[in-house]
């Protein structure tokens, strides 16, 4: 199981993460997006880091959906309404739950992943963070089905948003900014599926220890 | 009279288009710019469209005119947040932000409905402005 601390944990680690990759995925998003993707995730995270005091004693959900509102309103690039999004239904699918079985982890995936969906209207291969989300939620049921260990379905996960983050390379963007580029935004990784792909490895580092 | 939202990532583009619709309307049209993350960082953000909202709401609607990108997934969210009531009441324009924003206060302010005002504000972008 994963504790209330634990999630905690995972986000504020979130924080430190997409602090140090700050200029990494700036300089992802510099040949295909308008430079500001790392800056954006880190003003975000940051902002969640201040407001996380005030709802740490709260449930799970709560907690979640305090990290969307945060993130919608501070991102700002297509980020902002993505992340928060991704957050905000992930808090929903688990709602009030004060510890998170591998089973809960799947749902909330899930929800977080056609919550994404439906607000970017992305498909697979679009050269999006679904590219790397999608991959990491499916590595992740099966695994979880087959009966695998947490700490097993948490690394497969992260391998397949790695995986999925690589295949976004030789991609046609089809959205965003970068999608104005038509082929020349060939030959270049997302940087949304790089920070979502950080977002699956920081879930296995923090949570794959301990179960 | 119908309300008009100004949405760009630049909170001085926002401002500027709300100052140009403005000087159109001779501000009987009530024009809420929400521009940027905050008032200094480029960016767009759902919660200062929603109150951008609020702030334009009537039952006679409102018109939300964007910039680009991320504008339109913050200002869906926006609409999101609000009332179910009021959500139907508020409509995202494929106008183009400035010549729209102009082209919609002058409808607004003549008393035109939501659906006559957006078809006006859209229809900007075939204007031609060189002779």
């Amino acid at each position: 199981m994963i504790s209330k601390d634990a999630v905690l944990a995972w986000i504020r680690t979130l924080a430190d993460v997409y602090h140090e990759n700050r200029q990494y995925l700036t300089e992802l998003d510099s040949p295909i997006g308008d430079a500001d993707h790392g800056i954006n995730m880190d003003r975000g995270f940051q902002k969640v880091l201040e407001k996380l005091p005030g709802v740490e004693d709260k449930d799970i959900g709560s907690i979640l959906k305090t990290v969307g509102m945060t993130l919608v309103s501070t991102v700002g690039g297509a980020g902002g309404p993505l992340y928060g999004t991704f957050f905000m239904r992930a808090g929903m699918a688990i709602d009030a739950k004060e510890e998170l079985s591998a089973e809960d982890l799947v749902t909330m995936f899930q929800a977080a992943l056609d919550g994404v969906i439906q607000r970017g209207k992305a498909e697979l291969n679009d050269k999006t963070m679904v590219d790397a989300i999608t991959p990491a939620v499916e590595a992740l049921r099966e695994a979880v089905s087959s009966g695998a260990s947490l700490s097993e379905a948490l690394s497969k996960a992260a391998a397949a948003a790695e995986e999925g983050m690589k295949a976004t390379i030789p991609m046609l963007a089809k959205k965003g900014r970068a999608s104005y580029l038509g082929e020349r935004s060939i030959g270049h990784q997302d940087p949304g599926a790089t920070s979502s792909y950080l977002l699956f490895k920081t879930a296995y580092e923090t949570w794959g220890q301990a179960n | 009279m119908i309300g008009i939202v100004i949405v760009s990532h630049s909170p001085k583009v926002a401002e500027g288009v709300k100052d140009l619709a403005d000087q159109m309307s001779q501000k009987r049209v009530k024009v809420v710019a929400a521009g940027g993350v905050d008032d200094q960082t480029i960016g767009t953000n759902a919660e200062r469209i929603y109150n951008a909202l609020l702030e334009a709401y009537s039952d006679d609607g409102v018109l939300v005119l964007l910039d680009l990108g991320s504008a339109v997934m913050s200002a869906q969210m926006a609409i999101e947040m609000l009332p179910e009531d009021k959500q139907n009441k508020v409509v995202l324009s494929e106008a183009p932000l400035v010549e729209g924003a102009i082209v919609a206060a002058v409808e607004a302010s003549i008393g035109n409905d939501l659906a006559k005002v957006n078809a006006a504000a859209e229809a900007a972008s075939t204007m031609r402005k060189l002779p």
